[in-house]
């Protein structure tokens, strides 16, 4: 061996040793990864949710006193665990269960991710929180409304989002609608067939049929269709009073473009969410859609709250209006961060353990929900939502309940 | 009823001759070439995009951007024959598959870049509104795409079997070295029938903008439907896919309305797996 070949790996032994307290010597760093449709048909929806992420770690990460009772927002990083900063490892799920599957694995053997966040839809929600339920690492769901996600029983699945009290909001909204003098009496349910579109369509359903009202009409699509004439010609013959959407962004689009050039429009026309969220869809066709209604549990709120401040912030980093679907991400990602805090630790079961001693008031929350506590099975049991109109076609407003009402619904459904 | 029955159908052939449209320019690259162009869904995406940019930026409607459309494809086409295909295709078929397929992936991926994932929509008014005749409703964006995709579909057909340049690049699909024997230089030819099939689908994509929502993964939506057409209507046939886009086009509205739309693609693949086993080489197809 040669003195070059020594002083060279003598070198580099040295240049190993300093980058390893390099990085001792930086601030600790807690990796949560999100898996979401960064491409696919939902793509608009992956990237709207990395920058509300960004923003959420923008928030936590540095201080912001002016965000009031937000947890993690006055000081920087997480002062649970010596101000560690979080760092979020986004992996694309192609809109696709089984890739969903895979990037769990990957986030969580190679990344070695603290939790799991994520993954928009319910189909690929089901497949990727098993493999966390696996290797025990807490998994925890913001958007997906697929109700049997939270019935299996698993121990490291936590859900932030309203489910069974949506298809409540629905029949108490229509049941105020009948009570002013709309016909209410036929409903036609409109879904497509992934996860999502089923299964939400059997809790509205099944809610209706409680209250003695079973669904008059079932139409169900191909996701990602590139015709609907034939359904929207079968609402027309069938003239159902009342039409409940379930649909992602590309198939809303398709069916209010139909709706407008088949000349058909129902008396209301109520929409769950999804596609109906995505600011794309207001942009693409929100004039031609004047008057739907709309599940949420976002209210921008006055000027300087802190709702007022958040969706500014993500006005800035997006160059989108804050809509319901990020900030059920945010806030879902707020309580995972606030769970690692109080774990004090990145040990999974301690973030579990302190992910099912959650117990947020309605004043720490960005979202219009009662609070934030899990029941046995990992559902919030205090979200709740409201509805919104897109009364102008640009923005909507919320009308229902009463109280946190911004204007009086109105009817009919007036479309373009 | 009967009368929501022919609406249905007029919406099925109306669907089905845009279908044919963008099939038409797989089938002509296979016919003239053996190569399948997995880009090819993603040329229609393109399409859809120099309209939309052509109507934001300039103001334009359909008489300038389909033409442009057109004419951005059909460049893109003779560049994407001489940087990929014309190596590829002396390749062997795993190379012209995963070639074309990489192609489909740049292409998607460079627009998402450019214009983000965000859905986009030509406005309403830019093809006017809405024909009501005898109480069928036809769009007008519906009705012109179809006009012009029959008569691009069948004018294609005819440079094919009437012109010389058909009779030119016909002999160089049929023996390349035969035919540059006779003085017909088959790279002029094959980057000709790029050109026209590249067009072809840009013209395609540009006229379907004005009635679906544009986003940089539509190709993945329809470039499947131009598979089967063109399987179903035989490999290289035009007039092939011009039958089997209109017959997939009234089947889709037919089962979609009578059965239900989930049932529609199972009745799809139904027919046309049937196809395949009685008759391998498609509607028109040749042995």
């Amino acid at each position: 061996m040669t003195l070059k070949h020594v002083s060279g790996l003598l070198c580099a032994a040295a240049m190993s040793f300093g980058l390893a307290s390099g990085a001792q010597a930086q601030d600790k760093v807690v990796k949560i990864g999100a898996i979401l449709p960064m491409s696919g048909g939902t793509a608009s929806i992956g990237a709207h949710a990395k920058a509300a992420l960004e923003v959420a770690m923008d928030i936590i990460n540095n201080a912001h006193p002016e965000l009031g009772n937000l947890p993690l927002a006055k000081n920087a990083g997480l002062a649970g665990l010596g101000g560690a900063r979080i760092e979020v490892v986004f992996a694309d799920n192609q809109g696709n269960p089984a890739t969903g599957q895979n990037q769990a694995l990957r986030l969580i053997t190679e990344d070695k991710v603290a939790a799991v966040f994520g993954s928009y839809q319910s189909g690929v929600t089901l497949t990727s929180s098993a493999i966390a339920e696996k290797y025990g690492i807490p998994f925890l769901n913001s958007e997906s409304v697929a109700a049997n996600l939270t019935e299996r029983g698993f121990k490291w699945f936590f859900r932030t989002t309203p489910i069974a009290d949506f298809a409540k909001i629905y029949t108490d909204f229509l049941a105020d609608m009948k009570a002013t003098g709309a016909k209410t009496d036929a409903i036609a349910l409109v879904h497509d067939n992934t996860e999502y579109g089923t299964s939400v369509a059997n809790t509205i359903s099944t809610a209706f049929k409680d209250k003695g009202q079973p669904i008059a009409l079932d139409v169900a699509y191909p996701v990602n269709a590139t015709d609907v004439q034939g359904q929207v010609l079968q609402l027309k013959d069938k003239k159902p009073d009342v039409i409940i959407m379930i649909s992602y962004t590309s198939d809303a689009i398709l069916f209010a473009k139909t709706m407008q050039s088949l000349d058909y429009k129902p008396a209301i026309l109520l929409a769950d969410d999804a596609g109906y969220s995505d600011p794309s869809f207001i942009k693409a066709v929100g004039k031609i859609s004047q008057g739907v209604f709309n599940r949420s549990s976002w209210a921008v709120g006055p000027s300087g709250s802190p709702s007022a401040i958040i969706a500014d912030m993500y006005k800035k980093k997006s160059g989108e209006e804050m809509d319901d679907t990020v900030g059920r991400q945010m806030q879902g990602f707020f309580v995972l961060a606030d769970a690692i805090d109080r774990a004090g630790s990145t040990d999974p079961a301690k973030i579990q353990a302190a992910l099912k001693a959650t117990d947020l008031k309605p004043e720490q929350l960005m979202m219009g929900y009662k609070g934030v506590k899990f029941d046995d099975k990992g559902q919030n049991v205090l979200a709740s939502g409201l509805i919104i109109q897109l009364q102008d076609g640009e923005n909507y407003v919320s009308v229902w309940p009463k109280a946190n009402a911004e204007k009086a619904p109105t009817l009919p459904y007036r479309g373009w | 009823m009967s009368f929501v029955l022919v609406q249905v159908i007029v919406g099925g052939l109306l669907l089905g001759a845009v279908y044919a449209l963008f099939s038409s320019g797989l089938t002509l690259v296979w016919g003239m070439m053996n190569i399948v162009n997995f880009a090819h869904g993603d040329f229609v995406m393109l399409g859809m995009y120099v309209a939309y940019v052509v109507y934001t930026l300039m103001g334009g409607g359909p008489l300038l951007g389909a033409p442009l459309a057109t004419l951005v494809l059909a460049t893109l086409g003779v560049v994407v024959y001489f940087a990929l295909i014309r190596d590829i295709m002396k390749g062997p078929m795993l190379a012209q598959i995963l070639g074309t397929f990489g192609l489909a992936l740049l292409l998607r991926y460079s627009v998402f870049w450019w214009f983000g994932a965000n859905f986009l929509s030509m406005p309403q008014n830019i093809v006017g509104g809405t024909f009501a005749v005898a109480g069928l409703r036809i769009e007008a964006s519906r009705l012109l795409a179809g006009v012009v995709a029959l008569l691009v579909t069948l004018g294609l057909h005819l440079l094919l079997t009437r012109t010389s340049l058909g009779s030119r690049m016909l002999a160089v699909a049929e023996d390349a070295t035969a035919a540059q024997l006779m003085g017909i230089r088959p790279d002029t030819m094959q980057a000709i029938a790029w050109a026209i099939a590249a067009g072809a689908t840009g013209l395609a994509g540009a006229l379907i903008a004005n009635f679906f929502y544009i986003v940089p993964t539509v190709g993945e939506t329809l470039g499947i439907v131009a598979f089967v057409t063109v399987s179903l209507g035989g490999f290289g046939s035009v007039p092939g896919a011009l039958v089997a886009g209109l017959l997939i086009g009234v089947i889709e509205s037919l089962s979609g309305y009578l059965i239900g739309a989930i049932y529609k693609d199972i009745i799809v693949y139904v027919l046309f797996l049937f196809f395949l086993w009685f008759r391998p080489q498609g509607l028109m197809g040749k042995m």
